[in-house]
């Protein structure tokens, strides 16, 4: 009785996602054949786990603290930091290194600072870097999961603390908390810091602070040699498949759309004030200085950015809103059949991108075609199938609670009056999903917009998108133009965020 | 005539049967406790439930593997009747055309069927612009525009409290009767059955039992039903 083509639509739809992911890896593996691990691809394994794990120690540790205060404490701007916290998830990683670049970099601010006053230079490059750059983006996001769980802890049990006059609520109450939350947090970090390629390119390289990522790259562009890079390939796929089959045992804690407004109801200690505001002023600096240098040094120079810059801007956005469209389409579809048939395989094969980084697909699917194709007539429509396949598992989880319930509520009575098809979709599935699909369609675009991955494998000089204009230029020492372009980027891709979001939230009703 | 023919319905280990024919017209209450399988049965009725074994048979034809929408007939919910998005114009109209490709016809039916429910120039509102006796009007507005022979009403406007309830199995008793529409009610409550059946049908114990006029089965209560009637 049920809709059958949307059945059939969506096991076609995971078939394909399958073979893209799983053919990659395969393709991978017997590419890599003949190739054999280099010491310096040992030490490119090492340092990879190395640095996702203690940027997910530095992360998470760092994130109690300041969560417990942002909890405790009631201050002007509170609710302006707590959103902001959320903006790193969506900021372009290119513009986030520009900005660190700009603080900590060899003629950064705080150099100079160190400078006048006599003290050796610090060096963001290498693993300090690395690690750096790593909690930049993964402390705001820790900090988001463990105020969601501060916030969904009774008041009651707080109370009841207090009546018992127990000596450490902290024990008792919050140390249980953090005991739930935060090996699911750490897990979705440690995952990040494994596939992130940008940071690495820019702030690592060298023998001692090469990732598999960057080896990868290194292999394919440089040294031209595919074997090695199927085989480093392939390995990165198995630490992220393993990485993610460990995660998957947890629950993944949601950190967007965290709710702020639960009351008080921690009583601050008053002894501890001090501690908290140097506290929460340090993660405001550290995430703050480094925005507002790229907005400083890139708004002059804004004006006068090469026609090539604006050119590429033009091609990230329609790049971009493709792929958001390829991949909200896929996963409305995967949700609804899901929501419907409640099939463990076509959620499994939604969350299957999970396992693969952008750049790993990127490369599997250079090589499967590199017989067929030249590099450049693929770059562009390799990078849209990319992004669309890396935001389809955030979609598909933003989309699914949603879809269930417009299925319990409402798939008995289109039903009863014949309501299908087309119709079904316009007056009933669109808008009662507006919202999560506004939401959807503007992460997916503001990812696609920032990512630089695939693109910077195979794109040739007419074919950069902003990201990469972003890094030939800063990697060129042009600084200012750099921060300008990264300006306009950052600009797009929260305007492009922006605009899904709200068009969701008007069409809905 | 609506024929249950052998009927057997499935739901996990739960098993329901029924065999029995009522006559075009009929205004039927199935009568049960809560977890007795009567909207396991009106669910098989309307479509929602495949068939385990027997067949529905409406003026002799077969029904059983027709989907919801091509069936004979139109149901009301216990709720969620009326897309909340949608004005009472539109909910009314999909009844008319799914894809609400409406004519002048169609609008002129629309308002003529809200005015006869006491709805006239509400069509641009939605649903929680009215109140909840409005709401069960509107909802009603468009099992009338299907205008289909026979009606499922599936404990519908239990949520209206007692008053509301029974003014509005009135006025589909009234609509009925104007239409020569076939009703099965579900109800738990003895005296919906009462007041609105000609005949009830007890469910109980995985057996939908054969009709029994209203009048003789409360004048002389099979065990089943005194017990599930109380003292």
């Amino acid at each position: 009785m049920a809709d059958r083509s949307l059945q059939i639509t969506a096991g076609l739809l995971a078939l394909l996602i399958a073979t893209l992911v799983l053919g990659t890896a395969l393709a991978l593996a017997s590419q890599s054949g003949g190739a054999s691990l280099r010491p310096a691809d040992w030490s490119a394994i090492r340092f990879t786990i190395t640095q996702a794990l203690i940027s997910t120690v530095f992360s998470c540790a760092l994130a109690v603290p300041t969560a417990r205060a942002l909890m405790r404490r009631r201050f002007p701007g509170r609710q302006a930091l707590i959103l902001l916290m959320g903006a790193p998830f969506l900021l372009p990683v290119i513009v986030a290194v520009l900005g660190l670049l700009t603080i900590y970099g060899r003629s950064g601010l705080l150099n100079v600072a160190l400078q006048s006053v006599g003290l050796p230079q610090i060096s963001i490059y290498g693993l300090a870097g690395v690690v750096l750059a790593h909690v930049f983006f993964n402390l705001p996001l820790a900090t988001r999961i463990l105020l969601n769980g501060w916030q969904s802890i009774p008041a009651e049990r707080f109370r009841l603390a207090e009546t018992l006059n127990l000596p450490s609520p902290f024990r008792h109450i919050e140390l249980p908390m953090l005991r739930a939350t935060l090996p699911g947090a750490a897990l979705a970090i440690f995952l990040v810091c494994l596939t992130s390629f940008v940071v690495a390119l820019t702030l690592g390289g060298g023998p001692r602070a090469t990732t598999l990522e960057l080896a990868i790259y290194q292999a394919l562009r440089f040294d031209f040699d595919a074997g090695r890079a199927a085989l480093l390939a392939a390995i990165q796929f198995a630490i992220c498949a393993a990485a993610v089959t460990l995660a998957a045992r947890f629950t993944l804690p949601p950190a967007l759309g965290a709710g702020l407004d639960r009351t008080l109801i921690l009583h601050p200690p008053k002894h501890r004030t001090a501690f908290d505001v140097v506290v929460i002023t340090t993660a405001a600096l550290f995430l703050l200085l480094p925005l507002a240098a790229v907005l400083i040094e890139g708004l002059p120079a804004l004006p006068h950015l090469p026609a090539a810059v604006w050119k590429a801007a033009l091609r990230s956005l329609w790049m971009a809103v493709t792929s958001a469209a390829l991949s909200v389409t896929a996963a409305l579809i995967l949700a609804q059949a899901v929501a419907r048939s409640r099939s463990r395989l076509l959620e499994l094969a939604a969350m299957l991108p999970l396992s693969a980084s952008g750049l790993v697909l990127g490369t599997g699917l250079f090589l499967i075609l590199r017989p067929h194709v030249r590099s450049e007539d693929i770059a562009l429509p390799v990078t849209i199938l990319v992004n669309a396949l890396m935001s389809l598992p955030f979609l598909f989880r933003l989309l699914l609670p949603e879809a269930i319930v417009l299925h319990a509520s409402y798939d008995r009575l289109a039903q009863a009056i014949g309501l299908q098809g087309r119709a079904r979709l316009r007056y009933l599935t669109l808008p009662r999903l507006a919202r999560p699909l506004g939401l959807g369609a503007g992460l997916a675009a503001a990812l696609a917009m920032g990512d630089l991955g695939v693109i910077a494998l195979f794109a040739n000089n007419d074919q950069a998108t902003l990201p990469l204009v972003v890094q030939r230029l800063s990697g060129a020492y042009r600084m200012e133009q750099a921060a300008a372009a990264a300006l306009l980027l950052v600009t797009l891709s929260f305007v492009l965020f922006a605009l899904f979001d709200l068009g969701g939230r008007r069409a809905a009703p | 005539m609506l024929h249950l023919d052998h009927l057997a319905l499935t739901v996990d280990n739960f098993r329901l049967t029924a065999n029995w024919s009522i006559p075009p017209g009929t205004k039927l209450a199935l009568l049960g406790g809560s977890g007795e399988g009567k909207s396991t049965l009106l669910m098989g009725l309307a479509g929602f439930l495949p068939l385990t074994s027997g067949r529905i048979l409406w003026q002799g034809r077969d029904l059983g593997h027709l989907p919801p929408a091509e069936r004979p007939m139109a149901i009301l919910f216990q709720d969620q009747n009326l897309f909340p998005h949608l004005t009472l114009a539109q909910n009314l109209g999909l009844a008319l055309n799914p894809r609400l490709r409406l004519t002048a016809a169609d609008h002129a039916r629309i308002a003529q069927v809200l005015e006869r429910l006491g709805l006239s120039g509400l069509s641009p509102r939605r649903p929680a612009d009215l109140s909840g006796g409005q709401q069960g009007r509107a909802a009603l507005g468009r099992v009338l525009l299907q205008a289909r022979p026979i009606l499922l009403l599936d404990e519908p406007f239990a949520a209206l409290g007692p008053a509301l309830k029974s003014d509005l199995l009135s006025l589909v008793a009234d609509l009925a009767a104007e239409t020569g529409t076939t009703v099965v009610l579900v109800t738990h409550d003895p005296a919906d059955a009462r007041r609105f059946a000609d005949q009830v049908v007890l469910v109980q114990g995985g057996v939908a039992a054969p009709p029994v006029e209203t009048d003789a089965i409360f004048a002389n209560p099979p065990p089943a039903l005194r017990a599930y009637l109380g003292p």
